[in-house]
């Protein structure tokens, strides 16, 4: 049977990235995928005829422009469109409007709050050089601190050197930084609850975490380090859904004589006396290669891929122990014509971006009390968009597509798994708390794809339905992601590389786990490196 | 103007007292001000009903600094022990209770699992709170500068870490940072162990056991490496030896003297004034006052720089934490306890979910309705707290925030019947025994002790303010914009607590300082 150099499980973005760059650098790779479509969960679909959904992860930011650029995905037909400024809009009719032009975005703020708009300057200041200085470590790998390898010795030597040039001041108010709750943080600069609220919410978006908890401004600084076309902290669409980056992605890795099989379930990573030699799929076919990648969670790929007794038991604990709980849920939504917020309607074109529905830090706290309490949110944080507004291309003419991100909802329901009914009265919490805000919006639906922890895991493979394949915490970023001593993308035996968001730096459509896995195992197998090393792109 | 003294400082409280004994043992004149009738601070016992006392502030000592006790001899200055390696009881409402004494713990059905768990725990838990121990006598370092000091300091804990090993660093790093509540989970089954473990992590801050920080904050406690013990006489006594030791150095304290203003003269520190106006002149005023106080209240903050005083006001500093003081006409029975150990450390937190309850209610302006406590029965070893035969309850109790919706005035009553009403559960009949109750929270504790926001640790202890950051950058060497001004309380590294290191670190920053103006 024949032998491949690589096997790669999980057409994810990271996977196909990670596929993409070994296939660039002349290896032979064997690219696996469990569902009939690839992509993971940046996919795009027809779920509902004529239409459009991105079902899962909805915004591209974060994509580092280095792979971009590497894997040539313009050529391959990839377009990024911005999208304009956000909106949130509170309980009593007030809201707050954000957009691109800065100066616009204070004027709207002094409307709120004259002290805040002064403050904002600061803020902006603030979270940018935060976002400097973490972008130029995203597509670098972390070392060891507890190593004396030359190599783990130059990098923290090179840190400590990046950290030193940003000075006294900028270094302490990185400490705080890292360690402090988004509301705290927060407080620090606003006054205005509705400003708090609406710059609170990407402090948890895809975490389990509260707005009060914490390490949670981290989070938000995971959100606003990504950028478009250099423009940093802006987001956009792929044009033609999130799917339409798989797929760029996809056929460059084809072009390099790359082989995508999906509707390839695997069952087993093989090994014989403590090395790789392949997998197993479910349908039995075996595939053999000395090069093992797995981009499936850093859970799933130990403890449902791999036989217990191969792998040590502390190995195994730590595996265990790895933070991955599911906090967030969607609602896909094709609708007859566009909705009409009450609170927006002198100024529809807010409509065109991010909109959220909380007026209150507290509200937001709430929300993950519920979490907490084994419960969806009763009150919960909604992140809505309308892409078609953008991209034509998601609806029929006249038609749109509403993509309704949703926190929290949690793995399992008291303890239980969830059943259709509950999915249901969850999504119909969501449609009712947006039918408040815009009245007659139920009568716009024409149908609504309602997405759980559950259906997340069950669909996309991602443990517990957790959007970042594990929490976004100090105990497990950087040389900590996934667990101590494995943040080099190796696993515990060899030939076998982890390539998923459970490894540095994480989750979102980023694809540096991918690509850095792709540097460390080329650099295994002594072939020239093609992935692009961290610059200071600004 | 009096005749000008070398050495003014600011409060009486253990810090203050501590930092004059240095200062005068090398040779500065030195006068303590003490606004309160008699020294101490939030380091206190005083009678709060006719023949009972208690310790006001901390009632339990477990960091006290061994160098303070050492090189101001405090035993020959009076300090004593009316009982020492306190044990902890985490109490079961079925009266099947706990015993934690150390990495042993026996009871409530424990399973050899959770003991085996339990030794490793507190071998590791101990060890890595080793690292924030030894930052305790150190000026924090400042990062980012080549002064040849810092580097070192910096370079000593990163050798600190590096010298735990691999497997125990990793650890460290991994855990250090986040909840203590996914720690305990990963360690522990049984629910009452964690419970009380997890009080540990969140007694007197702002957080709940799922916040993340509550790992440090339980090393912090941790830090001292010492059993729980308490002072004869209660924990004035710890304050009463340090003013007899700061006098035997030729220290003067005065009490009754309230600091109204800092004064100053041109860009340095010229004295102070007090109520009334009397002036007194000094070349160096250290305040062991919060740093609110010292700065927006005594100093002002016209005299200082913009971005300055928003990081004072940005500190963190609304206690949680209230304290219940009880005088009974009996010694109380806790179901399922026996009389010899009514003397440990009482804990009411039945498991890890229950405190997590708890401390909502403080995210949102609201007391706990089910508040978690640490008691303690002081007269149990110690007969001067109370009337023979009679007794005295001395409890921390949370989360009571010092901001809350409703107010306080009306507040403190509920919250006073449902902690005992809670107590009522615990030791039926406890209710009836109470001779007068007296419940101080976190707006008592401002008034009585002169805290900005009653929190106990003058800002919260959490790892953003914290060593260098401690209670602001660019104030945390115990040193100020202000030429002459220096900060020596808690709200300094390395915090609350009675420890004394603050204080005994601010005497060797002020010696540094005065000498270095001098020489220039």
């Amino acid at each position: 049977m024949k032998k491949h150099d690589a096997i790669v499980i999980g057409a994810g973005h990271n996977g196909l990235t990670n596929a993409a760059f070994l296939a660039k650098a002349g290896l032979d790779v064997l690219l696996l995928e469990k569902n009939t479509y690839i992509g993971g969960a940046t996919v795009s679909q027809e779920i509902h005829k004529d239409w459009m959904y991105s079902n899962c992860s909805y915004v591209c930011s974060l994509l580092r422009p280095e792979v971009y650029r590497g894997l040539n995905l313009a050529k391959y037909g990839l377009q990024v469109v911005p999208y304009g400024g956000s909106a949130t809009i509170s309980q009593n009719g007030n809201y707050l409007g954000s957009y691109v032009d800065a100066d616009v975005s204070r004027r709207e703020m002094a409307r709120l709050s004259p002290r805040d708009a002064d403050a904002k300057v600061r803020y902006d200041r603030d979270i940018m050089r935060q976002c400097r200085f973490i972008r130029q470590f995203l597509l670098r790998t972390a070392p060891d601190p507890t190593s004396f390898r030359p190599r783990d010795l130059v990098e923290m030597f090179h840190m400590g050197k990046e950290l030193l040039k940003l000075g006294e001041g900028v270094i302490y108010d990185m400490m705080r930084f890292y360690t402090m709750s988004i509301s705290d943080f927060l407080d620090e600069y606003f006054e205005h609850p509705l400003i708090k609220a609406a710059k609170a919410g990407s402090g948890i978006i895809g975490s389990a975490m509260g707005v009060m908890s914490p390490g949670t401004a981290y989070v938000l600084l995971h959100h606003a380090m990504g950028d478009v076309d250099g423009n940093m902290g802006a987001w956009g669409f792929a044009r033609g859904g999130m799917g339409a980056i798989a797929s760029a992605m996809d056929d460059c890795f084809k072009d390099h004589g790359g082989e995508t099989m999906t509707g390839s379930g695997v069952q087993q990573i093989l090994l014989k006396n403590g090395k790789v030699t392949g997998v197993a799929l479910e349908n039995g076919n075996e595939y053999h290669a000395d090069v093992v990648v797995s981009n499936m969670t850093f859970p799933r790929t130990f403890l449902e891929c791999m036989d217990a007794n191969d792998l040590d038991p502390d190995f195994l604990r730590n595996v265990k122990n790895f933070k991955i709980r599911g906090s967030s849920g969607k609602l896909n939504i094709a609708l007859d014509g566009l909705p009409n917020f009450t609170a927006l309607e002198n100024n529809p074109e807010l409509i065109k971006g991010d909109m959220h529905l909380v007026d209150s830090v507290e509200r937001l706290e709430r929300a993950y009390d519920d979490w907490k309490n084994g419960s969806w949110s009763k009150d919960p944080y909604i992140d809505m968009l309308i892409p078609s507004l953008t991209d034509p291309t998601m609806a029929p003419p006249g038609k749109h597509f509403m993509s309704v991100f949703v926190q929290y909802v949690p793995p399992k329901v008291h303890g239980k798994d969830w059943t259709d009914e509950q999915r249901d009265q969850f999504g119909q919490t969501v449609i009712d708390r947006i039918e408040s805000y815009a009245p007659g919006f139920k009568d716009l639906i024409l149908h609504a794809e309602i997405r759980t922890p559950r259906e997340l895991e069950d669909e996309i493979g991602l443990t517990q339905g957790n959007i970042f394949q594990g929490e976004l915490t100090l105990d497990q970023l950087f040389f900590n992601r996934p667990i101590p001593g494995y943040a080099q993308y190796r696993g515990p035996v060899k030939g076998l590389y982890m390539c998923g968001s459970s490894n540095h730096p994480g989750g979102g459509v980023m694809a540096a786990p991918g690509a850095n896995a792709a540097r460390e195992i080329l650099r295994d197998i002594h072939k020239p490196n093609t992935v692009p090393e961290g610059w200071l792109d600004d | 103007m009096t005749k000008p003294s070398h050495c003014i400082i600011i409060g009486a409280g253990h810090n203050g007292l501590t930092c004059a004994a240095y200062l005068a043992k090398a040779g500065k004149q030195v006068t303590v001000l003490e606004a309160a009738e008699q020294v101490g601070g939030a380091a206190i016992t005083r009678e709060f009903t006719p023949g009972y006392r208690v310790s006001a502030g901390a009632h339990l000592l477990y960091m006290l600094d061994k160098n303070v006790r050492k090189e101001l001899s405090l035993e020959s200055a009076g300090l004593a022990f009316s009982q020492r390696d306190i044990k902890t009881v985490a109490l079961a409402e079925d009266g099947n209770h706990l015993v934690i004494a150390g990495g042993s713990v026996h009871g409530a059905d424990i399973t050899q699992a959770d003991q085996v768990a339990m030794q490793e725990y507190q071998r590791f838990m101990t060890r890595f709170a080793g690292i924030i121990g030894r930052l305790h006598n150190r000026i924090p370092p400042r990062i980012g500068n080549k002064n040849r000091s810092d580097l070192l300091s910096l370079a000593k804990t990163a050798l600190d870490i590096r010298m735990l090993g691999r497997d125990d660093m990793r650890e460290f790093l991994r855990i250090a940072g986040v909840n203590i509540y996914d720690i305990l989970q990963e360690n522990f089954e049984h629910s009452l162990l964690k419970g009380a473990l997890s009080l540990d992590g969140v007694l007197g801050t702002n957080l709940g056991p799922r916040s993340n920080n509550s790992v440090f904050t339980a090393l912090h406690r941790l830090s001292g490496l010492q059993g729980m013990a308490m002072p004869k006489g209660g924990m004035g006594a710890v304050s009463d030896a340090l003013a007899v030791a700061a006098r035997k150095q030729g220290a003067s304290i005065r009490t009754s003297a309230t600091v109204s203003r800092i004064c100053l003269q041109g860009d340095r520190v010229a004295g102070v004034e007090l109520h009334g106006g009397e002036e007194i002149a000094a070349t160096a005023v250290i305040s062991s006052a919060d740093p609110k106080t010292t700065f927006l209240g005594l100093l002002g903050a016209h005299n200082l720089e913009a971005g300055f005083v928003r990081r004072i006001n940005n500190i963190r500093m609304h206690g949680n934490a209230a304290k219940l003081h009880l005088a009974l006409d009996d010694l109380p029975e806790f179901e399922g306890l026996e009389k010899s150990q009514l003397g440990e450390r009482l804990l009411i937190a039945p498991d890890i979910e229950y405190v997590e309850r708890a401390f909502n209610h403080a995210k949102y302006g609201e007391h706990s309705s089910r508040p978690v406590a640490e008691i303690t029965i002081p007269s149990l070893h110690d007969d001067s707290l109370a009337p023979a035969g009679k007794h005295v309850l001395s409890a921390v109790v949370q989360y009571a925030p010092y901001e809350i919706k409703e107010s306080w005035n009306t507040e403190k009553t509920v919250f006073t019947d449902l902690v005992v009403d809670l107590l009522e559960q615990y030791a039926p009949g406890i209710r009836r025994q109470i001779v007068h109750q007296e419940m101080l929270t976190p707006v008592d504790i401002e008034r009585e002790f002169r805290i900005t926001g009653g929190h106990w640790h003058h800002g919260e202890l959490a790892m953003d303010q914290f060593l260098m950051l401690r209670p602001v950058p660019h104030a945390a060497q115990y040193l100020s914009p202000v030429n002459g001004l220096f900060l020596c309380g808690a709200g300094s590294h390395p915090g609350g607590g009675v420890m004394g290191s603050a204080g005994r670190n601010a005497a060797s920053a002020v010696l540094k300082a005065t000498s270095k103006e001098l020489r220039s």
